[in-house]
């Protein structure tokens, strides 16, 4: 597939994120796919601050920025203005960070979902509170170090799998996406515009600032987080049909984790202990598509 | 055409009549019957809106944020703990200048469990930027509702309107429902100034500097101090068009009283009968109903009382560690005035503790009698 990257930028230049933002990436090839009849609904994040401070705005589409908790309500809210106004043609999105879902933006999230609201929520994980200087939320991997998970209390509990949480709403469309993979990323959300009731697309976006990488191994660690499984990219629809999109050649998950600051302090057996964790939900997720007895 | 409907009702049909577009609630005791009505409006074609049954006050209150910001007329109720959830979203939409209209059902706070009425909710969010109108009947319900809408979109700020738990939103009342023809009059379609739009892309409530957030805070309390003449304005147009006149305050014989009361929502009824009565006995004594608390009719109050020897205010509510709210707000309200009385403080009613004629004359001799307060706040009928 070729990206299309002359007429449909939405992303201005001079946003305010950190080299190397895997946030940034994201927002912008979402934004190619959705195009200029798009509301965004912001709630507090990283990309508060990446879209420029008032007067000036980084993006080309009109936002609504608001509190931490409330991407799934306000959007609901906006949808429900739009359809009594007779927009059928606009897409609603929520942009939120991971804090603002798995955490304290759960309870609008899952509200709205259950009501099917007919909106996109994207929610660009990098694995921490990132804006407030890298404290741990329910999306932070087990082993990392945050400032709130410091020296020996390194984070010793599993990411929440926030996919399956929303799966489990029986929502018409969930997927995962990442930053490395432009085309595969572009094409869900062009699916999920296409579609209508509550979307949900899992964006990882990686954070050299919050995971002490250099700003140009960005888009690489992104990539190595595919080829070992431990963000797979898949889809599903209606709750129930699960697609695999890649299948990786049984990378070690070691190289990806000795790449990173945040992981510095664990020992081999630590790295065969996450080694195994991986594979067991590679072969969860391979028996939910079907392609394991 | 009048009716016996209950004050929950009032509120329903004032918003059916307000052609309000999106409706967001949770159910919370006592306000339940409020948002019953309008779902039953929405769904049989009564009104045409979209009703959000959301999983939260808070959820509430950010939906009707994201649909105001759409251009349309919304509306939510709520009450006691449901209003306290709300309270970071309450600064955001008096912030963003969304004309948001929302009943209030003053409800006491846990802990201990207690649904009665008490003020104590809505005025600890007195700070919120919200306008705030408290009512006495069914009718002041119904009429302060299109009011509301009215003002709201005048200003670009959110209006509370404040009803007592039971006593006002379970109690059945005549209430003259108007016509839609009229009310279409007094009330035109909401036309905003700013809206989100993707022919116009903007960015609402970004990231802003301390120079330029001070001046926005600074335009919300012009915006409050300019919603104090427009209410007035407002009022003689709904007068001219329904007959029925109301004011910031309602000053009840207060031009010749030593002693007036200060009252607020449903015991201003139960105070008119103990006025007339002390009066029957040659008593000069007043009533002063504050019905808009935000913005605070600083003028009006001083003007009121400015030949009373003494105040006696009934506060159901309090605020802990200094006294009765609309106490405090008096004092703070006469201190700079060139005549202004003795301002006694009682508590009364606290988690619908009944407010009876007894008490109020009680109150009214306890006035009489001392030459000064000897506190900030005597506890009545504990």
């Amino acid at each position: 597939m070729e990206l299309d990257t002359k007429d449909n930028e939405y992303l201005y230049s001079g946003h305010v994120g950190c080299p190397g933002c895997g946030a940034a990436i994201a927002m912008r090839f979402a934004l190619r796919a959705l195009g200029e009849k798009t509301i965004v609904v912001l709630p507090a994040c990283c990309w508060s601050i990446i879209a420029g401070p008032y007067p000036q705005s980084t993006l080309k589409v009109p936002v609504i920025h608001s509190a931490f908790e409330t991407g799934g309500a306000v959007a609901s809210g906006v949808r429900a203005a739009l359809d009594v106004k007779g927009d059928s043609e606009t897409t609603v999105v929520t942009w939120a960070g991971d804090g603002g879902t798995f955490d304290i933006g759960f309870q609008a999230l899952s509200g709205a979902v259950e009501r099917n609201e007919d909106f996109i929520y994207m929610c660009y994980d990098n694995e921490a509170y990132m804006n407030t200087g890298v404290q741990r939320s329910s999306s932070t991997p087990y082993g990392a170090w945050t400032t709130t998970t410091p020296g020996r209390d390194w984070k010793k509990m599993r990411k929440k799998n926030i996919v399956e949480a929303l799966v489990a709403h029986r929502i018409p469309y969930a997927a995962t996406a990442n930053i490395a993979f432009p085309e595969d990323l572009v094409r869900k959300v062009q699916k999920a515009k296409d579609l209508r009731g509550s979307r949900f697309i899992h964006i990882y976006a990686s954070c050299p600032t919050g995971w002490r990488i250099p700003s140009e191994m960005s888009v690489k660690i992104a990539r190595m987080a595919v080829q070992t499984n431990i963000f797979p990219l898949y889809e599903v629809e209606d709750g129930i049909r699960y697609t695999i999109n890649y299948k990786p050649k049984e990378y070690l998950v070691r190289e990806y984790f000795k790449l990173q600051g945040r992981f510095g302090h664990l020992t081999e057996s630590d790295l065969d202990q996450i080694q195994e964790m991986v594979n067991e939900d590679w072969e969860l997720l391979l028996r939910k598509a079907g392609e394991r007895p | 055409m009048k009716r016996v409907i209950e004050g929950s009702q009032s509120v329903a049909e004032a918003v059916r009549l307000a052609r309000a577009k999106v409706i967001s609630a949770y159910p919370i005791t006592p306000q339940t019957h409020i948002v019953e009505f309008l779902s039953e409006y929405c769904a049989s074609g009564t009104m045409d809106a979209r009703f959000l049954r959301v999983e939260s006050e808070h959820s509430a209150l950010a939906a009707l944020i994201g649909a105001q910001s759409c251009g349309v007329r919304t509306f939510t109720a709520t009450s006691s703990q449901g209003l306290a959830l709300m309270h970071e979203l309450l600064h955001w939409a008096s912030g963003a200048r969304l004309p948001i209209v929302m009943a209030e059902v003053n409800r006491a706070l846990a802990p201990g469990w207690n649904i009665w009425t008490d003020q104590t909710d809505s005025l600890a969010q007195r700070d919120t930027g919200w306008i705030q109108l408290y009512c006495e009947d069914g009718q002041e319900v119904l009429d302060s509702m299109l009011q509301a809408y009215r003002l709201a979109e005048l200003v670009y700020l959110p209006v509370m309107v404040v009803l007592d738990a039971f006593y006002l939103s379970h109690t059945y009342e005549p209430v003259d429902v108007p016509e839609q023809e009229d009310v279409d009059r007094f009330l035109p379609p909401y036309q905003p100034q700013f809206q989100i739009d993707t022919e116009n892309p903007c960015s609402f409530g970004q990231l802003v500097q301390p120079g330029a957030y001070m001046k926005m805070r600074q335009n919300i309390a012009t915006a409050m101090e300019t919603a104090l003449e427009r209410l007035s304005e407002i009022q003689d147009e709904f007068y001219g068009i329904f007959g029925r006149r109301y004011s910031h305050v309602e000053a009840i014989g207060c031009d010749d009283a030593e002693i007036i009361f200060v009252t607020s929502g449903t015991a201003t009824s139960t105070c008119r009968l103990v006025q007339r009565a002390l009066r029957d006995k040659g008593e000069k004594v007043g009533i002063l109903k504050m019905k808009s608390l935000r913005p605070f009719p600083v003028a009006i109050v001083r003007e009121a009382t400015a030949r009373a020897k003494k105040i006696a205010v009934i506060d159901r509510n309090f605020s802990f560690g200094a006294s009765g709210i609309f106490a405090q707000e008096l004092r703070a309200a006469l201190f700079n005035a060139p005549e202004r009385p003795a301002i006694f403080g009682y508590i009364a009613g606290i988690g619908g503790l009944d407010i009876t004629t007894e008490l109020l004359d009680e109150i009214y001799w306890k006035t009489k009698q001392a030459a000064f307060p000897e506190k900030e706040s005597v506890w009545m009928g504990v």
